[in-house]
């Protein structure tokens, strides 16, 4: 059965060591994904703060985020390796690219979200641009940027899989490889572990905004909240 | 005092938002601008702390052009408080009022310190300085958005129909809380609302603008009510303006009748003429109609339900409204402590208003 030989290649030693072993296939997977991630953010969260600080481009980051968010995912990767050549840079720019729509639109509608009178207010009692971007715009946006970030760990952890056709390291290289065995019991195995890795970021990442997020906005997020069942 | 020179604000597209205001608004006191929408009473309160500046003209804080000021730090030294309050939402409430000592730089237990004593001042709890924004009620924010604004003890106070988005109960209570607060701090306050009987309750001083930015009439609510610069004014103010007018009237000459009473839980021989009822020794709880019997002991369900009470001293508009909204036709007088002092009917109250007029004519 599937199954228990999945169960079976999962639970064997030999798989767990060594340059083509699991916990070496995670790491690549993991260090490409947050290295993409954390690029893409380096690029996104200043633009989109900009563009939501001082309400210009935004026609320009809406156009953007919705042009690259309409490329093929697997057809960008091969892009830029046919353009840039076989290697890690070539696979990870066009991940990059992927990751920033996501993030950028999340910090700009963060930015953009804040309520009008709280930043007429901010302005009214002397803060500066600076003042209120910091004080102000910034952690008030916090729970859709980082909810930006999370989309775009989801989407280039299953990207890093599928770059495993143009040789990026990974979690894709076991499911390649028992493709090309007609082993189907470590493709199972391999996408249950991409899987599980994906689960298991996007919940790290729940947990540093439930750390930063303040208080007050998970508490107005509760008012406004439809109320479900009792209380 | 803050002055307004021959100001004007026009936008690239040509709308005139305020028309040569010329102005001056005296220290300590509380000026009104009222008028409808468009008709740029906001946006000459923003041309103040420079949230907008004029095309035309200067804004002068005690004889100083606040364009020479830096805007930040002009803002610092003007308490503003708008509609909706825009309170911090990530903020506590105690963080929320001291901010703007924040911003100037106090050290956090100092402003947070500073911050206690002012939710005292506007009446709240000072537990309530633990909670967030989304915690309070709409007229708990606008309290707190008051508080935040006086945090760094400033001089002049921008109001930006702060009141407009509560309830009318609510409202009142926060416009009394206003006028309780001004006597004690003696600000110069610049307050905008649509509304004109707020801005007869509140301001010293009104201005009544009108559509294109230009000012119609700016003087003492009294006479803004008795004698409306023209047509605008006059429609502005409404229909009921002559009996707003008698809030401003005093209630000098009028005389106080008395009427039987009767204590809850007392005995009373059925009598011929309307009987007030009392509770608690002596606050007015309701009327018996004249001729009126029951079994045994009278309790508070036999009584019909009384009018509006009028409190000795204040100005005839109460009088008025006590006598025509009490079944018996006498308005109940009661002393500040709310307790019994004696009866007014409607006719009294109308022959002082026309002795007024005599003498004034």
């Amino acid at each position: 059965m599937i199954f228990s030989n999945m169960i079976d290649w999962l639970t064997n030693g030999a798989n767990w060591q060594g340059p083509e072993g699991i916990p070496t296939r995670v790491g690549e997977h993991v260090y490409y994904a947050v290295l993409a991630v954390l690029v893409a953010s380096a690029v996104a969260v200043p633009l989109g703060l900009f563009v939501g600080h001082t309400g210009r481009g935004a026609v320009f980051v809406v156009a953007i985020s919705n042009a690259l968010r309409a490329l093929p995912t697997l057809g960008l990767v091969t892009l830029f390796v046919l353009l840039l050549g076989l290697g890690d840079w070539p696979v990870l720019i066009g991940l990059i690219i992927l990751a920033v729509p996501p993030i950028l639109s999340g910090t700009y509608a963060g930015v953009q979200d804040v309520d009008r009178g709280v930043i007429d207010a901010a302005r009214g009692m002397g803060m500066t641009g600076w003042q209120r971007l910091w004080k102000v715009e910034v952690p008030n946006a916090l729970p859709l940027l980082i909810g930006g970030v999370r989309s775009a760990v989801l989407q280039v952890v299953a990207t890093v899989a599928v770059a495993a056709f143009v040789g990026l390291g990974g979690l894709g290289r076991i499911l390649l490889s028992g493709q090309k065995t007609y082993k189907f019991e470590v493709m199972l195995g391999a996408a249950v572990l991409i899987a599980l890795l994906a689960v298991v970021l996007d919940q790290i990442i729940a947990a540093i905004q439930r750390l930063v997020v303040p208080k007050g906005l998970t508490v107005a997020a509760k008012a406004a909240a439809p109320t479900r069942g009792g209380k | 005092m803050i002055e307004f020179r021959d100001v004007t604000k026009k936008y690239p597209d040509g709308t005139v938002a305020v028309d040569e205001l010329n102005l001056t608004v005296e220290a300590g006191t509380i000026t009104v601008f009222v008028g409808p929408s468009g008709c740029g009473k906001t946006t000459s309160l923003r041309m103040v702390n420079r949230m907008i500046d004029p095309s035309a003209g200067e804004v002068l804080i005690d004889g100083e052009d606040v364009r020479k000021s830096d805007p930040a730090l002009l803002r610092r030294g003007i308490g503003y408080v708008i509609q909706q309050a825009g309170l911090f939402p990530h903020r506590t409430v105690l963080d929320n009022v001291a901010t703007v000592p924040l911003l100037s730089g106090w050290t956090k237990a100092k402003a947070r310190t500073r911050a206690a004593e002012l939710l005292e001042t506007v009446g709240l709890p000072a537990e309530m300085g633990k909670r967030f924004p989304a915690q309070l009620s709409g007229g708990q924010q606008q309290r707190v958005g008051v508080a935040r604004a006086l945090a760094a003890d400033p001089p002049i106070l921008l109001m930006d129909e702060p009141f407009s988005a509560v309830d009318p109960v609510v409202r009142e209570g926060l416009q009394d809380e206003l006028l309780r607060l001004q006597g004690e701090l003696d600000k110069t306050i610049v307050f905008v609302t649509h509304d004109i009987d707020e801005a007869v309750r509140l301001g010293e001083k009104v201005a009544v603008f009108r559509q294109g930015g230009v000012l119609a009439q700016y003087d003492a609510p009294a006479e803004i009510l008795a004698r409306p610069a023209d047509d605008f004014v006059s429609d502005f103010v409404g229909r009921d303006r002559g009996y707003r007018g008698l809030s401003f009237v005093d209630n000098e000459g009028l005389p106080i009748g008395q009427v039987d009473t009767v204590l809850v839980g007392g005995a009373h021989s059925p009598s011929q003429q309307w009987t007030l009822v009392l509770v608690d020794g002596d606050k007015p709880r309701g009327w018996l109609a004249p001729g009126s019997t029951v079994d045994g002991e009278w309790t508070t369900a036999d009584a019909l339900a009384g009018g509006s009470l009028y409190t000795r001293g204040t100005p005839l508009r109460g009088a008025l409204d006590a006598a025509l909204s009490s079944p018996a036709g006498l308005g109940v007088v009661v002393d500040d402590a709310g307790a019994y002092a004696g009866v007014v009917t409607a006719e009294e109250v109308l022959k002082v208003i026309e002795s007024r007029r005599e003498t004034a004519e």
